[in-house]
Parts: C-alpha cells; structure tokens; sequence
C-alpha cells in the first residue's frame, strides 16, 4: 500500500515537472527578442503582413495571457507539438520519426557506459594503490575532461579517415539495399562509434563513483563479518561489497540517462545520426524555433521518465529504502 | 613555513600539475593581444595551411586563412570568462536558495527543495541550448543559460551543509546574542559552510567551460567571441582534409578542464582538514 502511495507521488511529481516545462517553454516563445509569431513561424512569417495576422489569430496570439498559457497546456495534453513551417510537417511527427534512432544510440551508450564504468571501477578499487588503479584514474579524469564533440571527431578521424574500419557517417549504408540480418549488421557497425563517444564520458563518470563506493563499502561491518567466516575475497567483492555499492550508481545513472539525451544533440550532429539530437541542430540552423521547442519538451519528458523508472526499479531492487 | 592547506595541496601531485597548466592558461589569457601575432578574425595567409610549415604559422590556419595559434589564444580568455563569470552567478542562485532552505526549513525547504529537484530532472545541454537559441547568442545570454542549468547541486549542498550547521552550539549563541538572521546566515553559517563550496565551486568552473564550448560548437557562440568550441565547429565539415583546425582547439578544453578537475581535487583535499597526519 505504501509502495504505491509513494508511486503515486512520484508519478505526480513527474506529471506537475512535465507541466512546468511547457509552462516555461510557453514563456521562453513569449520572452524571446521580438514578435511571437514571427519565433512561432520562422524568419518566414515576418514578411508578409497579411499572412502574419492570419498566423496571430491561428495562434491565439490576440487573447490574453492566460488563455494561451491553457490553450498551449491543452494542446501539449493532447500531444499537439505545433507545426513546423520549416518542414511543413507536424512537429510531433518530426520528433516521433526521430525518435528509434536516439533510443537505440543513448540505449547502447548507456548500457556500454554502465558496463564499462562499473566494471574498470570494481578492478580499480579492487587493485587500490596498484599501478592498475592509477592507470584508470587517469583515463576516467581525461574522458571526464574531454568534450563529448571533440572526442567523436577525433574517433571519425582515426577510425574513419585513417584506418577506414568504421564508417562515420549516418544510420545505414545509402541505397545497399540490405535487409534482415544484413541491415541489422549495418547499423550496429553504423552505430559503434557514436554509441562509444557518448559512452565514454559517463563511462568515466560511472568508474569513478563505483571506485569510490566499493572502498566505502569494503569498510564497513558486514565486509568484516563475511571475511572473519572465512567467504571467498572473489566472493566478498562481488556478492557484498559490489552489490551494495552498486545502488548509488544506478541512482546516478538513472539521472544521467536523461542528460544523455541532451548529449545526443552533439554526438548525432558529428556523425549525421538522424535522431532528436540532430533535429534540434537543424532547427537551430534553420531557426525552428517551434521544432526546437518542441524537441526540448520530449527530451525533457524523456529525462523525467527515465527518473521515474529508476527510482521504481530502485525501490524494488533495494527493500531498506524508507517510502 | 608553509600553512597546512599548502601542504596537503602540494601533496596531491595531481593538483600541483593542474594548478601549473591553470596558471599557464590565465597568463595566457590576460597577455592575449600582447602575445597573439595575429587578429584571431583575420584573414591573414593563405587557407588550410598545414602546421609547422610557415614561420609564424605554428599550428596553420583555417578554411579561411585565419591564424590557429592566435585563435586559441583569445579563446582562452573567453573561455575563463565565461566559465568564471556563470559559476559565480550560478554560486550566488544557489548559495541563496540552498542557505534560506537549509536555515528556515519547514515548509519553504520543502517547496525550494521540490522547485530544486523539477530543475534537476531537465537535461541541462538542452535547456542551454534553448534558452541561448531564444535570447539570441552573445556572452550575457549564454552566462545566464550556463548558470540557469549549474545551480541546482550547489543549492542542494549549501542546504545540507545549512541544515546541520544550524544546530550547533554557536549558531544558538549568535541567536541568543540577539545577531539578525541576514547576519547569522553571512557571518556565522556561511563561513563554515565554504570548504565544499569552493571545491564545487573550481569543478563548475571546468563543467560550464565544457558547457561553454560545445554551445559554440554548435554555432550557439557569441559571434563576436573567437572561442575554442567556435574553432573545432567550424572545422568539422573538412575533418577529412585538415585534422590540425579541430585537433589543437579541441586539446586546449581538454587541458584546461582536466586542469580544473585536478586543481578542485587539490582544494578538497587541502581543504580536508582530516587528512592531516596521514601519510599517503
């Protein structure tokens, strides 16, 4: 019972953020240097007039504040994103064609990121002190240090353009034709290297949380109680110290989940990855401001969404969480 | 003599290395137009000239024959200001949000801290690039949108740090001394409170120049502004044909992060007064 109260809640507080974000979406349009219309319509509408009344009255731009602020609110409920007039598209459209391709790089990436965070962590506290320790220190400070853009550039030319192993450009191979198993094998090596340059940073953020939470853990009580019965060290890391200090990270990651999306915008432009990130590159090209925002707005209820998740997942995996 | 800080700053290596390259990169920025050979904008010899080849040339130039040397060098100012200039603002949001929460809990904690957290869950490069694309590019704009998304940890560590330095001993006498709340909050909480704020404090320097520079990859810049991020963008379409235009700039944010990540690492630890004693 008091599992779902709390689940409620959270739900809740997921919907009210989605809610505040639109809200503040709403005010950054009306906020923004210049006619609402012409941010609404692109650099398009401002010519002409005629057509820039027409377009206030479709908008609703001539009703008070508040009325837009509820007609925009309904709208965003119903899942109207707006128009883009850029692309002469609806931009929920748009974004839900896009939207395949960013799960599975930011789901590849996250996952990669995990594995490899966790795992180099757990050798590196595990090896404390060694030379072993020390090297992946410095690897995970340097992919912390390095941005996200710069490092895929660098992966295109060393991978792509000096050792063609890799291609670095798109989805899939242009007009191959390929179907089935062939086409999957296409994408994943399409896939490879933005799903790595993403990964990396937070793989290093992931190593170094684990490093820090298995030294904790290794000291407490119950580390001491295992190792005086005489369980195995391979046993005590794994079974003890790893699976406790895990429940941190998965926290953090479940927050990071979402900033990855955000991180996608540059990882997609550098490889012309044609997810959300990459749309939101063109429409700041091209001054799409209602594509834009309309990008943000699923990022964000993306990123909220993963929160939830985790802390559902967390609760369940962990029973002393107090609800 | 050297004061304890010191001496459990200087024993992190690490820090000593940082805090070296982070000098090295201040000096550069305060000397730029006195040691830059050239207007980072000007067109001043021939386009995609390969480094090292022409004497005052050192690292090439651009697609448009700009100077790739002088760039990074008024690059480096940019990048330290803006990167100081948001974490101060960001500081300030944060300090006064995280303090009152921490101070008068109750009912405004637990609104401040619920606005706190709805911040949070909004990814942050997004939000950035949103807010610096509305309100046009120009070093206010993306200042305020760094420090917009930074805030938020430093509000929720002003407030922990508020919340148990609140009940101590001489937060009680400063009450029964009759001092105003401004003054306990400034003078008596606030002081105690800066070891983990300054440590936060150096790696938001490092994460909003990361911030800073792939907005300007992206062409979210202050036009105006010749910037590392600026540099490696524009280099990206002929990746294939001049790797040096993306390499060098892209080298300067790493060193200069990684400085900054390290020198924080130093701080924290020099700032740790229970290190001391302890032999490493």
């Amino acid at each position: 019972m008091k599992r779902l109260q709390f689940m409620l809640t959270r739900v809740l507080q997921g919907l009210l953020a989605i809610v505040l974000i639109a809200t503040v979406n709403f005010m950054l349009v009306r906020a923004a240097p210049g006619d609402p219309v012409s941010v609404l319509a692109g650099e398009a509408g401002a010519s002409d007039p005629q057509f820039v009344a027409q377009l206030r009255t479709q908008f609703g731009l001539d009703q008070p504040i508040t009325t837009q602020l509820a007609t925009y609110l309904g709208k965003v409920v119903t899942l109207d994103l707006g128009f883009s007039y850029r692309q002469q598209q609806p931009v929920l459209k748009l974004i839900m064609d896009r939207l395949p391709a960013t799960l599975l790089l930011t789901g590849s990436a996250f996952v990669l990121s995990l594995l490899f965070g966790v795992t180099l962590g757990a050798l590196s506290a595990r090896r404390a002190g060694t030379w072993v320790d020390s090297a992946i220190t410095v690897v995970a400070l340097i992919f912390y240090a390095t941005p996200l853009y710069w490092l895929a550039l660098m992966a295109v030319l060393v991978f792509t353009v000096q050792l063609a192993w890799l291609p670095g450009f798109g989805f899939s191979t242009v007009g191959s034709g390929l179907t089935g198993f062939a086409l999957a094998w296409d994408i994943a090596q399409h896939l490879l290297l933005p799903a790595l340059t993403l990964a990396l940073f937070y793989m290093a953020v992931y190593a170094r949380m684990t490093r820090a939470a298995m030294l904790d853990v290794a000291q407490m009580d119950f580390v001491k109680t295992a190792r005086a019965k005489g369980v195995k060290p391979g046993r005590i890391l794994r079974a003890h110290v790893l699976r406790n200090a895990l429940l941190p990270v998965v926290t953090l990651a479940g927050i990071q989940a979402g900033g990855m999306i955000g991180g996608a915008v540059l990882t997609e432009t550098v490889f012309a990855w044609p997810g959300i990130g990459r749309l939101m590159f063109d429409a700041l090209l091209q001054r799409d401001y209602s594509l834009l925002l309309g990008s943000f707005l699923v990022t964000a209820a993306m990123a909220v969404l993963f929160n939830l998740i985790t802390d559902l997942v967390y609760t369940l995996v962990d029973p002393r969480i107090e609800l | 003599m050297k004061s304890p800080f010191w001496r459990r700053f200087t024993r992190n290596k690490g820090a000593v290395a940082g805090m070296a390259v982070l000098l090295a990169v201040v000096v550069v920025a305060l000397l730029g137009p006195w040691i830059a050979t050239n207007d980072p904008w000007g067109m001043v010899q021939q386009p995609f000239l390969r480094p090292w080849t022409e004497p005052g040339f050192a690292l090439g130039t651009d697609t448009l024959g700009r100077d790739i040397l002088s760039g990074m060098i008024y690059g480096a100012r940019i990048s330290l200001l803006i990167g100081a200039v948001s974490t101060v603002v960001a500081l300030l949001i944060g300090i006064t949000l995280g303090a009152v929460a921490g101070y008068f809990g109750g009912l405004v904690d637990a609104a401040l801290m619920r606005f706190t957290e709805i911040f949070q869950a909004v990814p942050s490069f997004a939000l950035a690039i949103v807010l610096v694309a509305i309100f046009q590019p120009s070093v206010g704009s993306i200042v305020t949108a760094i420090a917009i998304v930074s805030w938020p940890p430093v509000a929720r560590l002003v407030r922990s740090e508020f919340l148990t330095l609140r009940q101590r001993d001489f937060v009680q006498a400063a009450l029964l001394a009759g001092q105003s709340t401004p003054r306990i909050i400034l003078t008596q909480i606030l002081p105690n409170a800066m070891s983990p704020i300054i440590v936060m404090a150096s790696l938001m320097v490092a994460t909003a120049i990361l911030l800073e520079s792939s907005l300007s990859f992206l062409g979210l810049g202050d036009p105006n502004q010749m910037s590392w991020g600026y540099m490696v963008g524009s280099a990206r379409t002929v990746l294939r044909q001049a790797w040096w235009m993306a390499l060098f700039p892209g080298l300067a944010i790493v060193l200069t992060v990684l400085a900054l990540n390290l020198v924080g690492e130093g701080l924290s630890d020099g700032l740790n007064t229970r290190l001391d004693g302890r032999t490493k």
